[in-house]
């Protein structure tokens, strides 16, 4: 039976990662799939995973009144999903909603923070992968922010 | 300065259609058979509406068909919201065409991605035509389009063509949507890395409001892109249209005439500078 190594090391979030800590990740990792229309976590849920998107849509909504569930984001093949896991109280501040039939590696946050614990150089690594994903989403943000395509006279 | 640089030739509106709930495009027709130059995709006209005033809408048509001239204008000041109004057969006011081009002949033979950020979708549609009309002479061709909302999204019925295209990679994307849209939420520039060009030969053509394009061109770059290689188009308020007025100069350069497309490398230095 394929163990979910060789999966692992091809995700370009893994990419580059030392073999010693994917054997590691592998630990914490299972096969996962959601159908379209299933949450995979709503707000306020405890955050005790992360997710590695193979294949599929998610969407990142929000619920607001009088509007209804607004999309913030959608991540789609080779994104990650979800880093409320590492940051205290663990808790999810978005739904998150399969759009399309959506296979994924979820990780399991408490194992890896337990980890990470033991053997900070792991930590470490996870950590400079989440801090560029974390950027790069704030940037993005930022220019949803700016909202540049509202008319101006 | 051309002769007739300052000649306005008159057309009539062929055709109106609504794009979105504030664009649309009209369609236009020289009104005595001798209509202007032919026009190259990434050009401007000078459109006056007659009595209330003149302002430079990108052509948005095909340069395959130069008898109908084909302008996407969004109303948000007095000549636009005027232009609005007009009706098949009214007559308007047409100098041009202006400013310089998309890369199209240096984009031959290499791949090419087209950004587009809203309304900056009208000045990049001419070059999708083109490239589709001559498609063996380009590799990879991605068209990246990102809009506020999926109501504000341009040639809906266009782009559902050319998303059923295998010669065509089309990402689109939307800033915010409610659930209903099943598509990609999130900047245009997400969109980058799902477009699988090689930056070491391809040819980036970006259009839309200026912060966009900043954060575009810094995530090609991020990519592996060189300066030399992405493509920009500038904009400014124009008066004159030729580089006479300096209305528009911008550092060194008038958008007018050395733009509106500049490489990125002749302009980097301007870009992030206010009061230039």
């Amino acid at each position: 039976m394929q163990t979910l190594e060789p999966i692992l090391a091809e995700h370009p979030f893994l990419k580059g990662l030392d073999p010693q800590y994917l054997k590691l990740l592998v630990g914490c990792a299972s096969n996962v799939r959601f159908n379209a229309g299933q949450f995979i976590f709503r707000e306020g849920e405890e955050a005790n995973q992360f997710y590695m998107i193979r294949q599929g849509k998610v969407a990142l909504e929000i619920l607001a009144a009088e509007r209804g569930p607004i999309t913030l984001q959608t991540v789609g093949e080779g994104d990650v999903l979800g880093w409320s896991w590492l940051i205290p109280p663990y808790r999810w501040r978005f739904d998150a909603l399969a759009l399309e039939l959506t296979r994924a590696i979820a990780l399991d946050g408490k194992c890896l923070r337990q980890k990470s614990e033991e053997d900070h150089n792991l930590g470490y690594e996870l950590l400079k992968r989440f801090s560029t994903i974390i950027v790069e989403r704030l940037e993005a943000t930022r220019l949803q922010l700016l909202d540049v395509y509202r008319a101006h006279s | 300065m051309r002769s007739d640089a300052m000649l306005t030739h008159v057309y009539r509106v062929e055709r109106v259609r609504d794009e979105t709930y504030d664009t649309f495009t009209l369609d236009l027709a020289s009104s005595h058979g001798l209509g202007l130059a032919p026009f190259a995709p990434g050009q401007f006209n000078m459109l006056y509406a007659y009595g209330v005033g003149e302002v430079p809408i990108s052509i948005s048509g095909d340069p395959a068909k130069p008898k109908t001239l084909a302008h996407t204008i969004r109303a948000v000041g007095n000549v636009t919201k005027a232009m609005r109004k007009l009706n098949l057969g009214d007559k308007l006011g047409v100098r041009g065409p202006f400013g310089t081009s998309w890369p199209l002949e240096e984009a031959k033979g290499y791949d090419v991605a087209i950004v587009a950020g809203g309304i900056g979708m009208a000045p990049l549609r001419p070059s999708v035509y083109t490239v589709l009309s001559q498609r063996r002479e380009y590799g990879k061709v991605f068209l990246l389009y990102g809009a506020r909302t999926p109501a504000d999204l341009l040639y809906p019925r266009e782009f559902e063509q050319w998303q059923g295209r295998s010669d065509l990679e089309v990402h689109v994307t939307v800033d915010r949507a409610l659930r209903w849209w099943r598509g990609n939420v999130g900047v245009v520039t997400t969109l980058i890395p799902k477009a699988a060009f090689d930056p070491t030969s391809t040819i980036a053509m970006v259009c839309g409001p200026e912060v966009m394009m900043r954060f575009t061109v810094a995530e090609l770059q991020k990519r592996g892109m060189a300066e030399e290689s992405i493509y920009i188009s500038m904009e400014r308020n124009m008066k004159c249209g030729f580089g006479f007025c300096g209305r528009c100069q911008f550092g060194p350069f008038f958008i007018c005439k050395d733009g509106p497309v500049f490489r990125y490398d002749r302009i980097r230095q301007w870009l992030a500078k206010g009061d230039i």
